[in-house]
């Protein structure tokens, strides 16, 4: 890569800030001032109430917990998808990416048909277990487990491909049974992206709408996720009140990440040592 | 060798667990759009798919998708460009804003748009004064699928272009070739398959989007409601006995395409292998 | 380059092949009343379109002040009209222009209640139970919501006259056991009849019907002995009509609503048509209820909002903040 060899810098780098500034600066500008112009009074009093607490609490400890399902059969369907081969591999390599092509409204009405006390699913888990899942935070963590499904998967398949047979072969001849060649060789490699695969996938599903808002009950303190509570203002006209729980929103969700970030490296550092 | 892999059952246990999840969360769900479809009968799924309300949502959402499409691919080569082929300061920067509309939530894109157009927004008044409807209407709908299919194509295209290396593009600048010439003989052809991927992406992206756009549009049958809003509206309406079973058939349509989207994207990576094992042999 | 964009957006986005086009913004549970009076008028008058909005009648005003471009509204209150005209987009006086006067139907609140009526609710005063739980809309949004709360006010009101604090007792006793509050009347009836939340439905009359025929059987009507007298009111948005050069065909299609035929719709979905002799054919459907009236009981709505549903009013106060 060498810098001015090549034409089309200004040009290529002006479209880009160009159209960079105009669709995604200028909304972000109009909330960062709608933000600012909100007295410390207002914020407080937005931020402290119940209902949204409630359900910030609910939006992040869900997704959390959808994230680390993920984490774990996401590792699993990576490491099936790499290591074996089987009939249909291919097929539901494919499959994996599901979620990220269908409409999160498609998903919503699906998965709350399946898991209504009517539904396939919800039917016999209902009968069998007493088990409620629609309308339940359960429900709203299955849309999530749904949702933010690929994640992990897509983050760890990469890097499982890349380890060479060099290093387990190498542990395996040294004596190392199979679960511990895992646990000590391979899966420190591949903590980095199952760090960032749950990263990406709790940031998805705390600001995820589409696939929730119709298997959640929308019981507010009880059921009702951040964002529900956002169009809740809108539907109101409260724009400032919206803006502040958009705010409140974006922080968790930046310190979250950073936090991640942050054990992410010094896991690496620890076992790079 | 034989610490290589694992026993035969513990192979078997994993694989069949694996498609259990897998069959449990991805088939059933999508066996069941198609089957609450069709529940009502075939007529009721014509009928639901030919209703002219239905027919503009399609339309409505290819034409938000179709502009995405163009003007996010054009803008996102422009921006592959200029950070996979050049140093420059604040490029990372630059690579951390463009990635900004992933970490959003699609309730506040659409918040962030009626800080924009709504009435006492910084824009409104004035569209308002033109006699131009913004928010409500299709062009909200457009702007806020733009703002939230942004990224896909850059994030595609920068690793790809940083694999294939600018050597030949240096050559034939040397060799005294025009920028324009350059792009289009060279780099796009050797890129196309990640410039591919990256709108068969943005295009199911567009697709999708409902929590924006449901904030932004009037949701108004026939004139501002997408597909996704369309199917939302058929599943909370009461009117009819089979309004349920239409919004299932609407919603298999656009599985369909979702679906569609899986294979072209499988086509991408099968046909990206296969150039990569060619290379391979002259790299 | 924008302005040639977003013409050619206008262009695509009216998408139709009609002469002319009006779009109705109107209250939640209205979808299946306008869909037949719709096709009525577009039988007398060929080659024109009806468009439709729905939502609840506060959030549609607002929409329409934030933009909306409906050439009608057809809202639960005349207050929420009243908005509208204070943000310039109709004339004031706007009740005094209309054709067929300001509602062409009334309505009211009622009750619905589960199969059987298990929990034997036969009026406002079984709210007050603690093992009923009751389901109604948003007031900051929905005008039937608004509508029960002021009819559970009155029947509070006319059981204990004089005392206000045992009203104010009534109301925040079940409105605490509302579950949730829905953003429009429509919303409030998919949350009582699909989710199955809520013992008793306060909503309008129309749509407590519909939804007992609908749900077969599974939901039943329980008439009050008394409720709230409900003028849902019709205008042209003399503004955006204008702009749109659909005055006259606005002005026309409120002019209908008043017409036999559209009284006859109007009856057939249980609103209360203002024909005397439309009303009259239909009496058997329409028990004899003993209606307040806003004017009467709370000082007219203007004063009605301000005092309960404003923010501050009574409805935060007794809920404790939305």
């Amino acid at each position: 890569m060498s810098t001015r060899v090549l034409p089309g810098f200004r040009l290529s780098l002006g479209i880009t800030l160009l159209w960079l500034g105009l669709i995604v600066m200028l909304p972000l500008a109009a909330l960062a001032a709608r933000a600012f112009g909100l007295s410390w009074g207002d914020l407080w009093r937005v931020w402290s109430d119940t209902r949204v607490l409630n359900a910030l609490w609910l939006s992040f400890g869900i997704a959390a917990a959808a994230a680390l399902a993920n984490l774990c059969f996401g590792l699993l369907l990576a490491w099936v998808l790499v290591r074996y081969r089987f009939p249909g591999r291919r097929l539901v390599d494919a499959l994996i990416d599901l979620p990220f092509a269908l409409p999160t409204a498609v998903a919503g009405i699906a998965l709350t048909s399946l898991y209504a006390t009517t539904g396939w699913l919800g039917g016999p888990l209902h009968d069998w277990f007493g088990l409620d899942v629609a309308f339940t935070r359960l429900g709203i963590f299955i849309a999530l487990v749904f949702v933010t499904l690929p994640f992990v998967v897509r983050t760890v398949q990469p890097v499982l491909e890349n380890i060479p047979n060099e290093v387990e072969e190498a542990a395996s001849s040294l004596g190392a049974g199979r679960w511990q060649v895992f646990r000590r060789v391979i899966l420190p490699e591949l903590v980095p992206a199952l760090a960032t695969g749950f990263a990406l996938a709790l940031a998805r599903g705390v600001g995820e709408y589409g696939s929730v808002v119709f298997i959640s009950g929308n019981l507010p303190n009880k059921t009702e996720i951040l964002p529900q509570v956002i169009v809740g203002k809108l539907d109101q006209f409260k724009v400032g009140d919206a803006t502040a729980i958009a705010v409140l929103m974006l922080l968790v969700s930046f310190i979250l990440l950073l936090a991640i970030n942050v054990t992410q490296r010094w896991a690496q550092r620890r076992a790079a040592a | 060798m034989s610490a290589r892999t694992e026993p035969r059952w513990v192979r078997n246990l994993l694989i069949t667990v694996a498609l259990g999840f897998v069959g449990l969360f991805l088939v059933v769900p999508l066996v069941a759009v198609f089957w609450e479809g069709f529940a009502a009968g075939v007529k009721v799924y014509w009928d639901a798919i030919s209703d002219p309300d239905a027919l503009h949502a399609i339309w409505l959402t290819i034409f938000a998708m179709l502009i995405s499409l163009g003007i996010n691919g054009v803008a996102g080569i422009a921006a592959a460009w200029a950070i996979a082929r050049f140093q420059f300061r604040g490029r990372s920067l630059l690579i951390t804003l463009i990635d900004v509309p992933f970490s959003i939530s699609p309730v506040v894109v659409g918040l962030l748009f009626v800080l924009l157009f709504g009435s006492s927004g910084w824009f409104g008044p004035w569209f308002k004064a033109q006699g131009i409807p913004v928010l409500y209407a299709v062009p909200a709908i457009v702007l806020a699928t733009l703002f939230i299919t942004f990224p896909f194509v850059v994030r595609e295209l920068v690793p790809v272009m940083q694999a294939v290396g600018s050597e030949e593009e240096e050559a034939a600048r040397v060799l005294g070739a025009r920028g324009w010439h350059i792009l289009w003989r060279i780099t796009l052809p050797n890129v196309k398959w990640g410039l591919l991927y990256g709108l068969i992406l943005c295009s199911a992206r567009a697709i999708g989007e409902f929590g924006a756009v449901s904030i932004v549009s009037g949701h108004i049958p026939g004139k501002t409601a997408t597909m996704p809003l369309h199917i939302e509206l058929l599943y909370n309406d009461q009117s009819g006995a089979y309004q349920y079973n239409a919004a299932f058939a609407c919603a298999s349509v656009l599985t369909l395409m979702a679906l569609v989207t899986l294979i072209a994207k499988a086509v991408v990576e099968w046909r990206v292998e296969r150039k990569q094992r060619g290379d391979g042999i002259h790299a | 380059m924008y302005r040639i964009l977003f013409i050619l957006l206008m262009l695509i986005s009216t998408g139709s092949a009609a002469d002319q086009v009006l779009l109705n913004a109107s209250y939640d549970p209205t979808r299946e009343l306008y869909k037949e009076l719709n096709v009525a008028f577009i039988a007398q008058r060929p080659g024109i379109e009806v468009r439709q909005s729905h939502g609840g009648s506060g959030k549609q005003a607002r929409s329409v002040i934030e933009g909306l471009e409906a050439d009608v509204v057809s809202l639960a209150i005349g207050l929420d009209v009243d908005e509208i005209a204070k943000a310039g987009l109709l004339p004031s006086d706007w009740r005094t222009r209309q054709p067929g006067g300001v509602s062409p139907w009334t309505s009211t609140i009622v009750l619905l209640v589960r199969k059987g009526n298990p929990k034997r609710i036969k009026d406002w005063s079984d709210l007050a139970r603690s093992d009923v739980v009751p389901l109604v809309a948003s007031p900051k949004t929905s005008g039937a919501a608004r509508l029960a709360y002021l009819a559970a006010w009155a029947s509070a009101a006319s059981a204990h006259p004089g005392n206000d604090a045992a009203v104010r007792a009534f109301m925040a006793g079940w409105l605490k056991r509302v579950p949730t509050f829905d953003a429009g009347a429509r919303g409030a009836t998919t949350t009582f009849v699909r989710r199955n939340i809520g013992d008793v439905l306060l909503t309008w009359e129309n749509e407590a019907w519909q939804a007992a025929a609908e749900s077969k059987g599974a939901t039943e009507v329980v008439v009050p002995s008394m409720s709230i007298l409900a003028e849902p009111p019709v205008a042209v948005v003399e503004s955006i009509a204008k702009q749109h050069g659909t005055l006259e065909l606005a002005t026309a299609y409120l002019a209908f609503l008043a017409s036999p035929t559209a009284q006859e719709l109007a009856a057939k979905h249980r609103y209360r048509p203002r024909d005397a002799a439309v009303l009259a054919k239909h009496a058997a459907q329409f028990p004899p209820l003993k209606l307040a009236t806003v004017d009467e009981a709370f000082g007219g709505w203007a004063k009605a909002q301000a005092d309960h549903f404003a923010d501050g009013g009574s409805f935060d106060l007794l809920v404790g903040g939305n």
